[in-house]
């Protein structure tokens, strides 16, 4: 075994942006060997925790001591939660921006076998040509680069790993195949720092779970100390187990028919399953685009799409947290080409208070609400359009448990209302949550479940090839 | 209020518009002050008329741009000439024919554009070539004077302002009700900022596109009508260095080049700028090679002072 002095070790380490207190008083130390979970809502002070521990913050109070002297030479990597890779560069040349001991006449070379070896020991069978350009790459794959990348030797060796939200685009089995890996890289003695809203994955790799509300650890223990329900208290928020009753599609109106097999009815929940990158996100930016026009911008508005990959679908970067939630209802704002803004306001007010976007201001820019709270802002925008079809792509990443509770309720309220709801994601619990789902399997459907029928087993199942029984 | 003024990114066209302006009346002294004045606000109300209909172009992001700007310009004022041919009462229809040469333009830069899928850049620069040809053989070295009705409004005053300007302040005042008011004008931003996230938020991006092509080849149509009945008649080149103009007065400007963000103000200052700048150095006596050099370096100085202002939060 390693001895036991920590990798890094945070004494009363507090941290202030201006009048904003993001962290308070954090005293936190990580041992070789620890794999710690870390969980708390959105804005609880997590990622200002994960800035300070790789030195990207300075810590405004109390101090970060490593072991190797910078956080560099420590062995701290991460794995942020807005991806962060170079899109015009190949998998192997983004692997030589944080490890700059590739030079020299062949560093490409070098680069390429290491990022080989790292995507073969963590994602066997990944797919992923070192020479990609990375903006070629799907978004599953551009993860699984950027976690390989975490874990590849080179430079100093990882020591320290932080993980944001490292599962959040990735399906079932490839989530499976990263939380096995750090297993095995905790039994050669690193150190994981476990950032994530999904959380058995946080059962089933933390050695020490810490929780943190409002920029404070609230508790610290190990990780058989909580059941899921005391875990979620401890979060704050009251479990909303078994409060999912199945509910009768409203009436037997069909609104969507593809080709390819695809329907859903009036007030129906549909949902597209299956392993990530099979094709459901490509049939739902069909249907969105078929529906909509390049032309002229229809009221009433027929359907409306919500994002889950925010900076590339979805966020007007420069834009307000108000301009931003109400540019898919402008075509309804509209009065003689102006934008009517007494209303846009009204609008604004109103599904800041429904969806509870945490801000004072909304005049305030997006980027300045953290990745939660700009979901929201993005369901708000679909939702606030009155589309009879809301399109969904993953829409949960980055979310946490509180926020993700709060907008099953809603749209499952939607959908009561008459909406219909079609819905891909990547997490299998979320589609449990369906009058029906289709199993999407090399672009096609393999499977359609209902009801009752509608379990992980099955979906995972239909996933595969042997599971053409499950229907 | 103060204090906010100067991080605005317009504050430094105009201020760099009223030093140039100061340093040119020291030298010539204040009785050329009026007169200076009044060149200033004519030629840039001809910059600002392209200016603002490549600014709503430039808005749209990385490889939106209108180079078909000086042909248009040019088109538009010998067949509008041609047609009024100089007599009085066609008026009205020379400048609705100018405007329907813009309209026609504008469909054709984005039909090449949209049918044909080529970048902008080369399908509003192989359109120019066209435009260009039409206007030569129309022309065939004519040079028909336009009514004089209208010579004596172009290069006249209203209130002691250049009837020029004030053309150019009703449009500038349009195109800000446009950008910063109406549904079309936070479309046009939303392209600019991420097209894709702006097509599947609901925006008609083919339509907005369409729709700010043919703008901003109706306002090069506009200016060119304006420009030849100022100077008394069309000639083949009078576009020439509007090309480079329409561009230099967004981004000195303020409008930001990578898209989503565009500014109305700081185009009259931009333009006021640029004659400016032209007229001091022409006061000090300083040779073309020269001035072109200096225009440059204070462009860049300029470009880069108020994007520095903006980086800073």
């Amino acid at each position: 075994m390693e001895s036991a002095a920590p990798v890094v070790s945070l004494q009363a380490v507090g941290r202030a942006f201006g009048a904003v207190r993001a962290l308070s008083d954090v005293t936190l130390s990580i041992a070789p060997g620890e794999v710690l979970g870390l969980v708390g809502h959105n804005g609880a002070g997590k990622s200002t925790l994960v800035n300070i521990v790789t030195g990207v913050l300075p810590p405004s109070e109390g101090q970060a001591i490593y072991a190797g002297g910078t956080p560099r030479e420590a062995g701290v990597r991460v794995v942020a939660q807005e991806l962060a890779l170079a899109p015009n560069l190949t998998v192997a040349e983004n692997l030589r921006i944080p490890q700059r001991d590739l030079r020299g006449l062949m560093w490409r070379g070098k680069a390429r076998t290491r990022i080989r070896s790292a995507l073969d020991e963590v994602f066997p069978d990944h797919g992923i040509g070192a020479d990609t350009v990375v903006g070629d790459l799907p978004l599953a794959k551009r993860q699984m680069v950027e976690i390989a990348m975490a874990f590849a030797e080179g430079g100093p060796a990882p020591r320290l790993v932080i993980l944001d939200e490292p599962t959040s685009s990735l399906d079932a089995s490839r989530a499976d195949q990263l939380l096995r890996h750090v297993h095995r890289f905790r039994e050669c003695g690193g150190a994981v720092i476990f950032i994530s809203h999904i959380l058995h994955e946080v059962f089933a790799v933390a050695t020490r779970v810490v929780v943190m509300r409002d920029g404070r650890v609230v508790d610290d223990r190990p990780a058989g100390g909580y059941t899921r329900t005391s875990l979620v208290e401890a979060m704050g928020h009251v479990a909303r187990e078994g409060a999912r009753e199945r509910r009768i599609a409203a009436s037997g109106v069909e609104v969507v028919s593809t080709p390819e097999g695809l329907r859903a009815g009036q007030g129906e929940i549909v949902g597209l399953a299956g392993l990530a990158g099979h094709g459901q996100a490509e049939a739902l930016a069909r249907l969105y685009l078929e529906r909509t026009s390049d032309w002229r911008g229809r009221s009433p508005v027929p359907a409306a799409f919500v994002a889950g990959d925010r900076a590339r679908d979805g966020v007007m970067p420069i834009w307000s947290i108000a301009r931003n939630l109400s540019l898919a209802g402008l075509a309804m704002l509209r009065r003689a080409g102006f934008v009517d803004r007494a209303r846009e306001a009204r609008l604004v007010a109103d599904w800041r208070e429904r969806i509870g976007i945490r801000t004072d201001d909304t005049g305030r820019p997006i980027l300045s609400l953290s990745g939660g709270n700009q979901q929201k802002v993005l369901f708000a925008r679909a939702l606030a359009t009155g589309a009879p079809l809301i399109v969904m792509d993953d829409p949960m990443r980055g979310v946490d448990v509180g926020t993700k509770g709060d907008v099953y309720e809603m749209i499952r309220s939607e959908a009561a209302a008459g909406r219909t709801i079609l819905w891909y994601s990547t997490e299998a619990e979320e589609m449990t949550l369906c009058d029906r789902v289709y199993v999407f399997r090399n672009g096609r459907i393999a499977a359609e479940l209902r009801g009752e029928k509608i379990t992980e087993e099955r979906m995972l199942a239909a996933s595969f090839d042997m599971g053409e029984a499950a229907a | 209020m103060m204090a906010t003024t100067w991080t605005r990114p317009w504050f430094w066209a105009f201020a760099a518009a009223a030093l140039a302006f100061a340093a040119t009346v020291v030298l010539t002294g204040v009785q050329g002050a009026g007169g200076l004045l009044v060149a200033a606000l004519t030629f840039a109300s001809f910059s600002v008329l392209v200016g603002l209909g490549q600014m709503a172009v430039i808005t749209m992001g990385p490889g939106n741009v209108d180079l078909s700007i000086p042909a248009v310009m040019t088109l538009a004022g010998t067949l509008s000439l041609k047609l009024m041919g100089g007599a009085a009462g066609t008026e009205l229809w020379g400048l609705l024919a100018a405007l329907g040469i813009g309209l026609g333009a504008g469909v054709a830069n984005y039909a090449l554009i949209w049918l044909l899928r080529i970048p902008p850049i080369i399908a509003t620069l192989s359109a120019s070539f066209v435009f260009q040809s039409v206007a030569i053989w129309s022309n065939r070295g004519l040079r028909i004077k336009p009514p004089v009705s209208l010579a004596e409004f172009s290069t006249g005053s209203t209130l002691g302002v250049p009837n020029a300007a004030w053309i150019g302040l009703a449009a500038a005042l349009v195109f800000w009700m446009l950008i910063e008011r109406t549904a079309y004008g936070r479309r046009l931003s939303a392209i600019g900022q991420n097209a894709r996230a702006a097509r599947l938020a609901g925006v008609p991006v083919e339509g907005v596109r369409a729709a700010t092509y043919v703008l901003s080849a109706v306002m090069a149509a506009l200016a060119g009508f304006l420009l030849s009945c100022f100077s008394g008649g069309a000639a083949l080149n009078m576009g020439a260095e509007y090309l480079l103009m329409s561009i230099a007065v967004v981004v000195i400007g303020g409008s930001s080049i990578a898209g989503g963000n565009s500014n109305v103000p700081g185009i009259w200052g931009a333009a006021l700028f640029m004659f400016l700048i032209v007229s001091m150095l022409n006061s000090y006596g300083l040779g073309a090679g020269v001035r072109l050099i200096l225009t440059g370096v204070i462009i860049v100085a300029i470009v880069v002072a108020a994007s520095g202002r903006r980086l800073t939060p």
